[in-house]
């Protein structure tokens, strides 16, 4: 047994390939706990950049600036009263939530987050994605009829026919970045997410480049379409408070509705890693190929250390600035314990790249690697989740018949024209 | 234009000045005629309010007062009437748009009927209540009791 | 949603308000469907209840609609009637002042501008000219925050959360301003009859030119997030549109008027408290839908500002109240003055019987008359375009019902 579990360490191939179930199911459960460790954090910044957009403070009182926050707010949901209409049908009210979470969690297994740091790697990774995430709408859709009310199913046949269209102009554009990892000696192109990845390495140029603006114009279509997908501004008129209709979860309460919430946001972050995966590289570092020095590799990998540090500092300047009443002294202290917390994860993690540039430890070094792939690909997708936040507090909302024109009469033909040209291209410049 | 109407209607319209402000005071059966004259012919196109107000001791006890104002003369005219208490008076929707809600209002607040009104009903105070509140013998702490009783389930609204 | 079937059941049961409980009958659109109540067919009869999230006050409005499409609205209104009309025949014209504040509680200054220039041409005094520019100066104040206002709850009406925040935190410096001259921020109180009762305190110049500088990026700032932006364009241009005939028509005035393209200001049409002495435009649009009501007030905005500028340098030395008498009694007549309110032409018709109690008090209402014009904009617009006329109309419930 322990030599199955020991046999993987070592391995570049991800646990599915290896046919390694311990360690796939480690991966699921480290993602599972990552992705809800990162909804939460995703909780806090939305908060409070919204509130830094508005010109407010945002949560300041739960823990030193609203860091508690999330745990103050998962704690009432799932402390509060869990109503269920009489006239709504029992088992359909209860499994819906579970069907959009399975939808969004599933899409993670072929998320890559380094070459061999996936679940698996599908060699159809990218219609995977495609097909299990179309699942969520099954679960608004059924969440909205179960409510038994006519708002609710207003509200989730209006997502529902959003996503859908949607969906079509992302399927156009994910097709034409597929195309360009066809464009290698070879002529094969490839669906798996980590040879998608890999594609991007070896042509030396990531996607949104490619051809430009052709690869930037998919990406463009493909970030607009991802808005649209997990039901966020400017697209959110199936949630919002001053339409009629309250959205497809207007009867759900406490824990039922913060899994919508955690699918939505879980949503949001898996979208994004696709769009990160297809078009901006994946886990590569900048200048992978351009700047390939040993010196360069090792600078890049004290990034992770770097930012840890620099958040921990960030999070000192905030203690020293915390005024000095009596009434403050918990949150200097909280605020400083997690300064120090980021401090020491920033030490450490410099410490590995350190320890794994000088080439003794092996284990080291494949720890760096790894870390250095990881973090890569999760500060694009951060970027990616801060647009969102942005988007959300800039712009006002699309009327419903204004999204489904979006969708269906303008970014359906620019990404037929798109893969057209693409195409094209492509052809004529190999 | 004064003259005109004077001419035409002798004693029935009494044209005035206070303040600077001009007023015709015309007999009820004028209405709705000289209005109609008002705004055709001398273009005041623009109703600005419509009201009334409740004189108790006087046989015709109200005054029921049109503000109209014209656009290209850039001036404003008022046009009064008596009517007494029970009687109704034609409703001027028809010359101006406006009047709807503003002969509602009256209604709602005098009890003043307008003959030809789409849609005469309370518009401020709720449907069922009873008795006018601008009328001069309705107390200035007086409530529909039996309203308040059985809509808002209190015993008064004091 | 379902008719209760009791006779007696009136609208402001407590199950009539929100959404979904409604009581319709009597409602003109139950009338003139009978039966065909609710969920038969295509047609589809809704409220959008008394409390609203956007801060318009109780408004309930009730919607047929045919699918998405508006066939029909009706305005349900008075739940925040008051009875001031009432009320003025039962105090002195002193003791009414503050009253008068309330009804347009967003733009309280201007009220009181009103009602004290018809008491006095009532009384035939004219407040000195040292009386007559702070207020102007203060009612364009009030001009503009009242636009600033409706500008952040529209914007969050039609979706974009954060103009509410920044054009509050700017309006907080007029309400400091307001403070500072007579201790109210919202419902000021700020003028008497036959002029004004505080002196401008010490600094009044120096805050009001540190306001003008303060704020006309302000105004900017708000442009760049909306004017051109392509989703604001798309909820807002033509729709709502009211044509410049309709709009005379139905009584409408004030920027709603303009937008449709009739360019009338009573402060230059009936100059009052001497604004034919300041040099102003008056800003008019050309469609009259939502966007060019947006673009109206914008550009009134700025024009505020141009109006204050030149009133500030140019405050005259002098008393600041007329000559009234200290018990206010006005001979046997009566008057209707109006001015040129944010929301409209407010005018008071005050008829006196030489008592020392208005004998009549009329307020005539922009909001309410404008209100009416809300059937007319929404007809074959979407339900998510009802709410953005409503904002765009800019009504105060405090006005509409009195």
């Amino acid at each position: 047994m322990p030599n199955f579990i020991m046999s993987y360490l070592g391995s570049t191939l991800t646990p599915g390939q290896a046919g390694n179930q311990f360690w796939a199911l480690m991966y699921v459960l480290i993602i599972f706990a990552g992705v809800s460790v990162a909804v939460m954090c995703m909780n806090w910044i939305e908060r409070k950049a919204l509130a830094h957009f508005q010109i407010r403070l945002g949560p300041m009182r739960v823990g030193p600036h609203g860091l508690l926050q999330p745990f103050a707010d998962a704690l009432k949901l799932m402390l509060k009263e869990d109503i269920i209409p009489a006239e709504a049908d029992q088992f359909v009210f209860w499994v819906a939530p579970l069907i959009g979470l399975l939808a969004a969690f599933t899409v993670y297994t072929v998320i890559p987050f380094g070459p061999s740091q996936a679940v698996s790697d599908m060699n159809i990774g990218i219609l995977f994605m495609l097909g299990v995430s179309s699942l969520g709408v099954l679960g608004i859709v059924v969440a909205g009829w179960a409510s038994n009310s006519h708002y609710p199913l207003i509200g989730a046949l209006r997502s529902s026919a959003q996503m859908v269209s949607y969906e079509v102009a992302m399927g156009l554009a994910i097709v034409s970045a597929i195309m360009m990892t066809s464009m290698n000696a070879s002529g094969t192109g490839t669906l798996s997410m980590i040879e998608i990845v890999r594609a991007q390495q070896h042509q030396g140029i990531w996607f949104i480049f490619k051809f430009f603006p052709l690869g930037f114009i998919a990406f463009g279509i493909f970030a607009v379409a991802m808005v649209a997908e997990t039901n966020r501004a400017p697209f959110d008129l199936a949630e919002a408070e001053s339409e009629l209709t309250a959205g497809f979860h207007t009867e759900y309460s406490g824990l039922r509705w913060s899994l919508f919430m955690l699918a939505e946001y879980a949503a949001m972050i898996a979208v994004s890693s696709i769009a990160v995966t297809l078009w901006l590289g994946g886990w590569l570092r900048p200048f992978p190929n351009l700047l390939h020095a040993p010196a360069w590799d090792f600078l890049f990998s004290l990034f992770p250390g770097l930012t840890f540090l620099a958040l921990g500092a960030i999070a000192v300047v905030g203690t020293a600035r915390m005024p000095s009443h009596s009434f403050f002294k918990i949150q200097r202290i909280g605020l400083g314990i997690f300064a120090a917390l980021l401090g020491s994860i920033g030490l450490l993690l410099l410490l590995i790249a350190v320890a794994g540039n000088s080439a003794n430890l092996a284990v080291a070094a494949r720890f760096s690697e790894g870390i250095t792939y990881v973090y890569w690909f999760m500060l694009k997708v951060a970027i990616f989740m801060y647009l969102f936040i942005w988007y959300r507090a800039t712009w006002p909302r699309y009327r419903f018949d204004q999204l489904m024109r979006v969708g269906w009469k303008v970014l359906l033909p620019i990404s037929l024209g798109v893969l057209i040209l693409t195409a094209i291209v492509g052809v004529v410049v190999s | 234009m004064v003259e005109k109407y004077k001419s035409r209607y002798g004693s029935g319209l009494d044209a005035q000045t206070y303040l600077g402000q001009n007023y015709l005071q015309v007999d009820r059966s004028l209405i709705p005629d000289i209005l109609r004259r008002l705004r055709e012919e001398e273009q005041f196109d623009y109703c600005v309010d419509i009201t009334a107000v409740h004189y108790p001791k006087r046989e015709k006890q109200f005054d029921v007062v049109w503000i109209l104002y014209s656009f290209p003369r850039n001036e404003r005219v008022r046009v009064k009437t008596q009517i007494a208490d029970g009687a109704s008076i034609e409703s001027s929707v028809s010359i101006w748009p406006t009047s709807n809600w503003l002969e509602r209002e009256v209604y709602d607040m005098f009890g003043i009927c307008f003959d030809g009104h789409p849609d005469l009903k309370r518009i401020l105070l709720p449907d069922g209540w009873k008795g006018f509140p601008l009328r001069k013998d309705y107390g200035i702490l007086q409530q529909d009791q039996e309203w308040v009783q059985i809509n808002l389930g209190i015993e008064s609204g004091q | 949603m379902s008719i209760p079937e009791k006779e007696g059941t009136s609208d402001l049961s407590p199950g009539t308000l929100g959404l979904g409980r409604a009581s319709f009958e009597g409602s003109n659109l139950e009338r003139e469907t009978p039966g065909k109540a609710y969920l038969d067919s295509n047609e589809l009869i809704i409220n959008m209840g008394p409390q609203h999230p956007a801060t318009h006050g109780v408004l309930r409005v009730i919607l047929k609609l045919d699918g998405e499409k508006v066939l029909g609205t009706e305005c349900v209104i008075g739940y925040l009637h008051r009875g001031v009309e009432k009320i003025a025949e039962n105090r002195t014209y002193t003791m009414f002042n503050p009253y008068v504040d309330r009804m347009d509680y967003c733009a309280a200054v201007s009220n009181g501008l009103g009602y004290c220039e018809a008491v006095e041409k009532l009384m035939n005094v004219e407040a000195p000219p040292r009386a007559q520019y702070i207020r102007v100066i203060l009612t364009e104040l009030n001009r503009i925050a009242s636009h600033q206002l409706w500008l952040g709850t529209h914007a969050l009406d039609i979706g974009a959360m954060t103009p509410l925040f920044y054009t509050f935190r700017d309006r907080e410096e007029i309400l400091k301003i307001f403070e500072r001259y007579c201790g109210a921020r919202l419902t000021t109180h700020a003028f008497r009859i036959g002029g004004c009762q505080y002196e401008t305190y010490a600094g009044f110049e120096k805050d009001v030119k540190n306001f003008l500088t303060f704020v006309a990026p302000k105004i900017d700032e708000y442009e760049t997030l909306l004017t051109t932006n392509r989703i604001w364009l798309e909820r807002t241009k033509n729709v709502g549109v009211i044509s410049a005939a309709d709009a005379i028509a139905l009584g409408v005035t004030g920027p709603v008027l303009r937008a449709s393209g009739v360019q009338w200001d009573l402060r230059k049409a009936q100059p009052y408290a001497n604004y034919s002495r300041f040099d102003f435009e008056i800003p008019i649009g050309t469609n009259g839908d939502t966007y060019d009501r947006y673009l109206v007030r914008m550009m009134e905005m700025r024009q505020s500002l141009r109006i204050i500028e030149q009133a500030v340098d140019a405050i005259p030395e002098g008393p600041i109240m007329g000559k009234v008498p200290k018990v206010i009694k006005p001979p046997v007549g009566e008057i209707y003055h109006s001015i040129e309110a944010p929301k409209g032409e407010l005018g008071y018709f005050i008829v006196s019987d030489g008592s020392t109690q208005p004998y009549r008090l009329r307020v005539r209402p922009p909001s309410f008359v404008n209100l009416q014009a809300l059937d007319v904009m929404v007809r074959g617009l979407l339900v998510a375009d009802v709410v953005a006329v409503i904002g765009t109309i800019d009504i105060v419930l405090g006005e509409v019902d009195r």
